[in-house]
């Protein structure tokens, strides 16, 4: 009897395993089958490295250079803020605060994420953009670092709770020892807790940006859409996730316009995927070396 | 089911208001999306009727046939696209010519036109809007179809047209363009002229139906096919162009069709 049930929970768990796989798989073949029909209209460098996006025109043109260089942009710009920020608030809450306010931070953070993504994007387009563009004297404050702003903020829920958990994970002799050997707490956390934390802050780092990049509604609202190729940060930009989201409603189904929409759908799909495949290598490294 | 143009909504949900208080029990649902996502839901078979601010593209009657829908066109009312800029902005009468060559990025900046030294923020809604593609055709091509202006790459692509007002009523260097029922005293009216030699109109309802204001449309009505006579369809199309249905469309700001006195609604193939 109890063998018996051992062994179908054992089934049902390897089924769940195996159907999350499935879907993932499925849903790149959807990509696939819906996204290659493009190439017979439109080149593969024509599509990645056009400059012009001009999807209703006749001719229509489906270069996306503008648009991966806008979800570039809004990427970099996010993370440039929120890596360090949500790291330092990371530390802060697992080793520098009192226990009480480190309660109240962690409830706080977490809060931001139940903030839904169109609030942040209208908070962004309404209260951010003018001052981005009072403060820079922009002729328009719906730019690639408005966006950049609201993401960080987005991701800094994901971002400060993993790095929190991986540090606390650090065992507490480590820490110990190092203040016994008359380390100050500063050299302590910089010298052996954050190393010995490496491979789950790498990997907060990672699920951080990859929900930069997916993130769609509040930077279609905060980023401006124009179709140009951003020299810096304060420039309107339009995203590969904006665009889809966008124009996606117009299509009629297996027209060029709507396979192009999913070709950036596979493209956006690969940059997961190689953001993801990076995080579990710099994670397995980082085990082997870690005594 | 009616789904397309975001510049009918309004109207058309104030259509289906009174058609429902009329007719006990009928279910009428509206939503937006643009022109496009109209006509495609007519494609798909997800609609009834498609909303559209512009006339259906030959393209788009070559795929629909090719899934065995007819599209069958009905003109609902008439629609100006005001203008609009920044209430501060001295700039206040503007030619077809000038108006494409700021959206296409020729024109930079407001010293050009008579205006302050400032950078021009020009505002365009999504393309999936029939108002992004009806003002590319009548103001940046100018109507002509061997012209192919495209918006510039500097060109805002913002998703509604509300977003468009909000952001001209706080930029003082922006300019965009909306459907007349938008209109409000936060932001300023261009009068538009034609070229140099006639003369600049507002986009009022009698500059529309005698159609000196030169950007203006029709607002159509897409059904697969003509729909069953006795049909609801075939009623809510009866009601549209009745005396009170056109009465409304005056209500919502937008010029009625025809005269309140000719009651058959007018029809052709696209």
């Amino acid at each position: 009897m109890n063998r018996w049930s051992e062994r179908m929970i054992e089934a049902a768990i390897r089924f769940s395993g195996f159907v999350s796989i499935a879907f993932v798989v499925m849903i790149f073949l959807f990509l696939l089958t819906e996204g290659h029909a493009l190439f017979r209209v439109t080149g593969l460098t024509d599509f990645l490295l056009g400059r012009n996006w001009h999807p209703i025109s006749t001719p229509p043109q489906f270069g996306i250079l503008p648009l991966l260089l806008g979800s570039l942009a809004v990427t970099a710009g996010a993370s440039m803020m929120a890596v360090p920020l949500g790291i330092g608030t990371a530390v802060f809450i697992a080793e520098v605060a009192p226990k009480r306010l480190a309660g109240i931070l962690k409830v706080g953070v977490e809060l931001i994420a139940a903030i839904p993504s169109v609030v942040i994007g209208f908070v962004g387009m309404v209260l951010v953009a003018p001052v981005v563009r009072e403060f820079f004297s922009l002729p328009v404050g719906l730019t690639a670092f408005t966006g950049s702003l609201m993401l960080a903020l987005m991701s800094m829920p994901t971002m400060v709770s993993i790095a929190e958990d991986a540090i606390h994970a650090v065992p507490r002799q480590y820490k110990e020892a190092a203040l016994a050997m008359g380390a100050t707490r500063w050299q302590a956390i910089y010298r052996v807790i954050l190393p010995a934390a490496r491979p789950g802050i790498l990997a907060a780092v990672m699920l951080g940006i990859g929900r930069v990049v997916g993130e769609t509604m509040a930077v279609m609202m905060c980023t401006g859409g124009a179709v140009a190729i951003p020299s810096t940060l304060l420039q309107p930009v339009r995203t590969m996730t904006a665009t889809i989201a966008a124009e996606m409603g117009e299509t009629v189904r297996g027209s060029p316009h709507y396979n192009a929409l999913f070709a950036i759908g596979i493209v956006l799909f690969l940059i997961t995927l190689i953001i993801n495949v990076t995080a579990d290598l710099v994670i397995h490294r980082g085990r082997r070396d870690s005594p | 089911m009616i789904k397309g143009s975001d510049t009918m909504v309004n109207l058309v949900m104030a259509w289906a208001e009174q058609f429902r208080a009329d007719h006990w029990g009928v279910l009428v649902g509206v939503t937006g999306g643009g022109s496009g996502t109209g006509i495609a839901a007519l494609i798909n078979g997800s609609t009834d009727f498609a909303m559209c601010s512009r006339e259906i593209k030959p393209k788009e009657v070559e795929m629909a046939r090719a899934r065995g829908v007819q599209p069958k066109e009905y003109l609902v009312a008439l629609d100006g696209l005001a203008v609009v800029v920044h209430p501060d902005n001295p700039v206040d009468a503007l030619t077809l010519e000038q108006l494409s060559a700021i959206f296409s990025g020729k024109i930079r900046n407001w010293k050009e036109l008579g205006g302050r030294e400032a950078e021009i923020v020009v505002l365009s809604r999504e393309v999936n809007s029939g108002t992004h593609v009806y003002f590319k055709e009548a103001v940046l091509q100018m109507g002509r179809k061997d012209r192919h202006d495209e918006f510039g790459e500097e060109a805002l692509l913002l998703p509604s047209s509300q977003a468009i007002a909000d952001e001209v009523a706080g930029n003082p260097a922006s300019i965009g363009y909306y459907g007349m029922g938008y209109i409000s005293a936060r932001q300023k009216v261009v009068r538009v002229a034609q070229d140099n030699r006639s003369g600049y109109f507002a986009p009022t309802a009698e500059n529309v139906v005698s159609k000196k204001y030169p950007i203006s449309r029709p607002l159509l009505f897409y059904t697969n096919g003509e729909p069953e006579k006795g049909s609801q369809a075939a009623e809510f199309l009866g009601f549209i162009s009745s005396a009170r249905g056109q009465a409304i469309v005056l209500k919502e700001d937008f010029v009625p069709a025809r005269s309140p006195d000719d009651s058959a609604a007018e029809e052709k193939e696209p």
